[in-house]
């Protein structure tokens, strides 16, 4: 594959697009899928074939705004329609050319206006199984730009000048990454993708690589050129069976096309991927955890140093990135690093993908410029709290972040003010609690959850959530006291400091975030015995608590 | 050097040529440990005694590892699953959401408690941390069908309907 073939297949997809007036693209994501988009589809392709006009209808993946589905989009008007069912298929395409179909049309102005595509700029455009439409839309163009003009060094320049940082949560600058591994010694060397979603309340990951897997398979295969890696592997949940029949789709497109394989582009560069599955396990986001369960073994962390960068898979120095960082690789040397570095604030370039869920009434997937505020995030484009209730506070980072109340709700979104806040970047989750959620409650789900995964290997993460759980529920109960409070103070202190990996040491952070901003909850579960959101057992039984006060008294 | 043997299908069963495909294309390399194993659960639905020896014995890799790997992976089940399953995502958006009460009405209906199949080996309730479909909170998978936005009647009613199918 050379440029001018790149070309052609691009004229090409171009060409086709102008055989048609319209498009019409329906969202086949999961999200989409569980409404039977599907059938949506179908139906709306047997219309379009009958009625004669010069329409075509695609599958797509996710546009975002997942509570509205099944969704499509009318390319190029721009009409969105929601909660498609397949009796709207005739009025749909009937109304091609008409005014839009005014029941099912979605106005959300703001929602779509405030975002800024770049790591979604195909998500819903584009056929993710179709590797041309993806060229059709520049791809593969910065993988052949770097193959045959560009040196290794200069390709992590490029990264390093851009500010990018790993999107999986941590933050690390990704130039500096790669640049630790292109001159660390030893071969072969290797690149993992990281699709290993475990936080619960995020999909950002399994949206792009449902999406376009194109697009991350470019970006790992430009990471291996910059460090000399020829191997790759992707670590996926399997719980995402949709990601990976269209990952295993897309890798066979890419091989066809000679993206992947032997001699790329016609130059000596050789690389190739494997999907590896992961099985269930939170920690095996943990790097090393996840080498190590590549490897065939529990997933069980390892200290560092030595880093994968040096020392990873087999011994071997190892490049490991998130999805979304991978996905942000092409555009950046298409683009040029001036232009991502143009986008964010001084530290945090580039743009975020979050999850925007709980209780919120636009609930998707948005992506945004860093340093956008929380409440623009939450009340303008997420179309802010539903059911008249009052917003209490904004999850992010998942369990290993924390809850921000109103007041921080100015907080500009980069990496150092949500840790200065006292929460993480996380990998994108983000999740709005109203005033019918008790924080102790859950505070209490978190270290649960913490409790359950954590592997057990180092005594003050799997003895230490197991107790902090166990005080929490005698708060949640109202059974607790004062010194109680203090003793999950301290025990915090102890886990978040002597654990071995990133599950132990930030498990207090749900806890101790809640502590900070809503101490009068703990105090009224301890001192009163009542839960003020009424979620708590020890809210079920009323009169036993009036009765307790008495006593006391 | 001696050449290894790989040991003999447990069964005539069509499904161990399956499992033996996984293990060929990696090369009966160790390290395709967890990829074999995710193939025998998705041919035999769960992981036995018997298959863990094959698996291990295929690979050259110690009996204790792949017990090990086997119980430490949430994804992977020793017990056979009933003919129904119903699994209900506890992340934390479905929480929010009140998954917890949906799961408490669900457990109560069935008599079983999340992890167990009912006696008459009908219908297995498990949970799940997230199956990435937040937007639609809360979520169930009814037999691998993943419904969005469910209502505590809308699963027992399911539940129902398949006992009335017996």
């Amino acid at each position: 594959m050379n440029s001018d073939e790149l070309q052609q297949i691009a004229e090409t997809v171009q060409h086709q697009h102008e055989q048609f007036d319209y498009e019409v693209n329906v969202c086949m994501g999961t999200g989409c899928l569980s409404q039977h988009s599907d059938k949506v589809k179908d139906a709306l392709t047997k219309e379009a074939e009958a009625s004669g006009k010069r329409c075509h209808v695609r599958r797509t993946g996710c546009m975002g705004l997942c509570a509205a589905g099944p969704l499509a989009l009318v390319d190029p008007i721009g009409t969105r329609y929601g909660h498609l069912q397949e009796s709207d298929a005739k009025a749909v395409i009937a109304s091609l050319g008409e005014e839009p179909l005014e029941s099912r049309e979605i106005h959300l102005e703001k929602y779509f206006h405030g975002q800024q595509h770049v790591v979604l700029e195909n998500s819903g455009h584009i056929d993710p199984e179709k590797i041309d439409e993806y060229i059709g839309r520049g791809g593969y163009a910065a993988l052949l730009k770097a193959l045959t003009e560009m040196d290794p060094a200069a390709v992590i320049d490029q990264i390093a000048k851009s500010g990018l940082r790993g999107r999986g949560g941590g933050g690390y600058p990704t130039g500096l990454k790669w640049g630790t591994v292109a001159k660390a010694v030893g071969t072969p060397k290797y690149v993992i993708c990281n699709g290993d979603e475990g936080d619960p309340g995020a999909f950002m990951d399994r949206s792009v690589l449902e999406s376009d897997p194109q697009r991350v398979i470019e970006g790992m295969a430009i990471a291996a050129y910059a460090v000399g890696a020829s191997k790759g592997y992707m670590y996926v949940r399997a719980e995402y069976p949709l990601a990976v029949s269209r990952l295993t789709t897309s890798l066979r497109e890419a091989r066809r096309s000679g993206f992947l394989g032997n001699n790329i582009c016609g130059t000596p560069f050789n690389f190739d991927i494997e999907i590896r599955l992961g099985a269930g396990a939170f920690v095996c986001g943990e790097e090393t955890a996840l080498i190590a369960s590549i490897e065939g073994k529990r997933g069980t962390p390892r200290p560092r140093p030595p880093y994968p960068a040096v020392s990873g898979l087999w011994n071997c120095p190892t490049l490991i990135n998130n999805v979304e960082t991978f996905a942000n690789v092409a555009p950046i040397l298409r683009n040029g690093a001036e232009w991502f570095a143009d986008m964010g604030t001084a530290r945090s370039k580039g743009t975020k993908v979050f999850a925007l869920t709980g209780k919120i009434t636009n609930t998707g997937l948005v992506e945004i410029p860093m340093g956008m505020s929380l409440r623009e995030i939450i009340f303008s484009i997420g179309g802010g709290v539903p059911d008249g209730h009052k917003f209490k506070a904004v999850q992010t980072g998942g369990p290993s972040g924390g809850c921000l109340p109103e007041e921080h709700l100015d907080l500009n979104i980069s990496y150092d003010a949500l840790i200065g806040a006292g929460s993480m970047m996380g990998s994108g989750g983000m999740i709005v609690m109203d005033d019918t959620s008790c924080m102790v409650n859950v505070a209490r789900f978190f270290v649960e959850f913490c409790m359950t995964e954590s592997c057990g290997k180092c005594i003050p993460c799997r003895a230490g959530t197991a107790q902090m759980y166990e005080l929490l529920t005698k708060i949640c109960n109202g059974e607790a006291t004062h010194h109680d409070l203090e003793l999950l103070i301290d025990l915090c202190d102890v886990v978040k400091n002597t654990s071995l990996c990133g599950l132990g040491q930030t498990a207090p952070n749900p806890v101790l975030s809640t502590l900070r901003y809503f101490r009068d909850e703990y105090i009224q579960h301890i001192d009163n015995h009542r839960c003020p959101a009424g979620v708590c057992a020890c809210s079920t039984n009323d009169s036993k608590a009036a009765e307790l006060v008495e006593v006391e008294a | 050097m001696p050449v290894y043997q790989v040991p003999a299908l447990p069964s005539e069963d069509k499904r161990w040529r399956i499992v033996n495909g996984t293990m060929r294309r990696h090369g009966y390399s160790r390290n395709a440990l967890i990829e074999t194993l995710h193939t025998v659960q998705s041919s035999f639905g769960y992981l036995d005694k018997d298959s863990i020896r094959f698996v291990a014995k295929s690979l050259r890799v110690p009996l204790s590892q792949a017990y090990g790997v086997v119980t430490f992976y949430h994804y992977f089940s020793m017990k056979p699953p009933g003919r129904h399953t119903c699994t209900i995502c506890t992340g934390t958006a479905c929480y929010i959401k009140g998954a917890d009460k949906v799961l408490a009405q669900t457990e109560k209906h069935l008599h079983i408690k999340v992890g167990e199949t009912t006696p008459d080996g009908n219908i297995s309730l498990t949970t799940a941390r997230c199956v990435g479909a937040c937007g639609r909170a809360p979520v169930a998978l009814i037999d691998g069908d993943l419904i969005g936005q469910i209502q505590a009647g809308q699963v027992v009613a399911q539940l129902e309907g398949w006992a009335a199918h017996e």
